[in-house]
């Protein structure tokens, strides 16, 4: 009872609880205002969305998602006439604006480009993260902490201080403008993140269960793979997602040293212009295509955020 | 390079293998402990000799010369120093270097402030915290250059979002607000947007420190009779001053760096009023193609940030043993 009491006398106020409350939702509101503006822009038409003062309430349409797709054509009206009903409601709305549609677009060979880079260094990323870290965290290595600083410190150049050489290394091997060349490169940059996270949350598991395992007989190889491993999937989860948000939404380098065939979406979607100018509700939808799959992924990391944005320094 | 490299590794192996105790060295299937301890740590290793430090020794090898990437059959002739005097006496560079100082000083300043504040009401854990708390984490969770690309159409004079919310506060017509354009403002457009996206990071490590302080110096305090006023100056934020500082530290070098928002949002321009270091080493070295002079300029932005992160590591650890 005497220990609740003295709780009380430094919980805070409810007043104080509900002017932080007010404030902070208030904040959150207007910084969420720009990714609703990029989500209403999505669905409006060009001319809605250039209009003066900007529209709030406007008539939906799919003309952004249709130009983020295809690539259009201008013809006659007479033209137009001449062919046969509409396919589909991206034809119906190309049509009103006397245009046919050509072809696809660019974009979703980027996208999938972006899919391909992201996934795959993530992938390289976590495994050669989980042996090191496993390496770091159970092994005397002599210097370890040098190495770990080492790994740590090829995080602090400039991007664009390690696209100059990088650009002329893979123009003499033949990896300019190539997946491999950029989930390599996507790889060296994750696995110092990689390789601190994950060594924070093997430290965590107990020494006690491998050595039990390998008194039971187990050798060491079996033991990291049956008792560490399984107890590490949160870790090795939460880090593969951090890996992936950093290869997916990179800019510097993509910029740099792709253009064509393995260029990924964040260079892509500033180069979608219609006529006149920069197609903003093409734009738009193909920012929100790009950003939904990170909202999932914040929600789901919430709890280990902290941890992931200071490769493990702070743990909570 | 290569060579160095090899040997380097094949001595940390070496006594990776030494170092590592007699009882656990077992050996089982022809891996030993020593030998499973090489060949995890190794291939990570190699993988950043490889696409880190030999490009980084390669940097170095280029700014002792003339080479430009655009003309690889031309002779490439040894500067000595040349490139690393040009750059001090650079008038661009420097201009530049202010640019960076005045982007990284007011980023921190905000973002620190704002963060801090935001933190410690949310402390309060009023009603929906973790739901607000996850709302407000969102911006810095997207790609810099994709939420660049679309602040431009936000700070657009007329049509744009910022613009109007600022001409119905403010009075201003619309159409002069021209965040982009115009010279004065655009240093605090790519201050805006960046205070924007990362206040939330900044706000979740202090958000850690307030949760790290225990509750019982608080009750210790109350007994004590300290005012409020008193409690946040000598407890609050002394005890959540490393957090903070660690916050900064990441800021610090992140900003440093910063090149694909703003690159995106303005470019460098109007002129070169937004032309932040990594935008100048951009411009020199994929459109001017002066990759010697280049390299050195990036050497130079390298050490730096290198040498003052070191500094204020110190720094932080002796904040930290008090």
């Amino acid at each position: 009872m005497s220990l609740t009491s003295a709780h009380s006398v430094v919980a805070p106020s409810a007043t104080s609880k509900r002017v932080a409350g007010t404030i902070i939702v208030l904040y959150a509101l207007i910084s969420i205002v720009p990714l609703l503006w990029i989500f209403a822009t999505s669905f409006k038409t060009p001319p809605d969305s250039i209009a003066y003062p900007p529209k709030i309430l406007f008539q939906p349409s799919l003309e952004g998602y249709c130009n983020l797709f295809s690539t259009r054509t201008r013809q006659t009206p007479e033209y137009i006439n001449s062919l046969g009903p509409a396919t589909g409601v991206c034809d119906e709305t190309v049509r009103k604006r006397n245009m046919v549609i050509a072809g696809p677009s660019n974009f979703m060979p980027r996208f999938i480009n972006s899919l391909i880079i992201a996934f795959g260094s993530t992938f390289c990323a976590v495994f050669l993260g989980t042996l090191s870290a496993y390496g770091f965290s159970r092994f005397k290595v002599p210097l370890a902490d040098d190495l770990l600083f080492f790994i740590l410190s090829t995080r602090m150049m400039p991007p664009i201080a390690v696209a100059i050489p990088i650009y002329l290394m893979y123009r003499e091997l033949g990896l300019s403008d190539t997946a491999l060349g950029m989930i390599l490169l996507y790889t060296a940059v994750n696995v110092s993140l990689a390789v601190w996270l994950l060594k924070g949350f093997i430290d965590e598991i107990p020494r006690e269960y491998e050595e039990a395992a390998m008194i039971d007989g187990y050798t060491r190889l079996q033991a990291f793979w049956r008792t560490v491993l399984p107890q590490a999937t949160t870790g090795i989860a939460a880090t593969a997602i951090f890996c992936l948000i950093f290869a997916w939404n990179e800019y510097a380098f993509a910029a740099l040293l792709t253009s064509g065939t393995a260029q990924t979406a964040p260079p892509f979607i500033p180069t979608i212009i219609g006529e006149g100018g920069q197609d903003w509700p093409a734009v738009a939808a193909g920012t929100t295509i790009f950003l939904v799959p990170i909202l999932v992924f914040t929600i789901l990391l919430r709890k280990q955020l902290l941890r992931g944005i200071t490769f493990g320094a702070v743990r909570k | 390079m290569t060579e160095a490299g090899l040997t380097m590794l094949n001595r940390t192996a070496d006594s990776v293998a030494r170092a590592t105790p007699e009882p656990l060295a077992r050996k089982v299937r022809g891996i030993s402990d020593k030998g499973l301890a090489w060949l995890f740590i190794s291939p990570t290793i190699l993988l950043l000799l490889a696409i880190n430090i030999f490009p980084l020794f390669w940097a170095i090898y280029l700014s002792f010369t003339n080479y430009r990437a655009n003309r690889p059959n031309e002779v490439v002739r040894n500067v000595g120093l040349a490139n690393y005097k040009r750059i001090l006496g650079d008038q661009d560079i420097w201009i530049a270097m202010q640019t960076t100082a005045h982007f990284v000083f007011w980023t921190i300043l905000l973002q620190t402030l704002i963060g801090f504040t935001l933190a410690w009401l949310i402390d309060r854990k009023f009603r929906g915290h973790a739901f607000w708390t996850t709302i407000i984490l969102v911006p810095m969770m997207l790609s810099p250059a994709v939420v660049g690309n679309f602040w431009r159409f936000l700070y657009e004079p007329q049509i744009g979002l910022f613009a109007y919310a600022i001409s119905f506060v403010t009075g201003i017509p619309a159409t002069q607000i021209g965040m982009l354009s115009n010279v004065s403002l655009a240093p605090w457009s790519i201050v805006i947007v960046d205070t924007w996206m990362w206040t939330p990071y900044v706000m979740l490590i202090c958000l850690a420190g307030l949760r790290s302080i225990p509750e019982y110096i608080y009750e210790a305090a109350e007994v004590d009779r300290a005012s409020n006023w008193r409690q946040f100056w000598s407890i609050t934020l002394p005890m959540a001053l490393p957090f903070i500082m660690l916050a900064v530290l990441f800021r610090g070098i992140e900003n440093f760096k910063m090149f694909d928002m703003v690159n995106l949002l303005t470019g460098g321009g109007p002129g070169s009023t937004t032309e932040v270091a990594s935008i100048t080493l951009k411009r020199q070295a994929f459109e001017s193609w002066r990759t010697g002079y280049s390299s050195a300029f990036a050497i130079i932005l390298f050490v730096a940030v290198f040498g003052l992160a070191n500094i204020y590591v110190k720094a932080l650890n002796k904040v930290k043993q008090r």
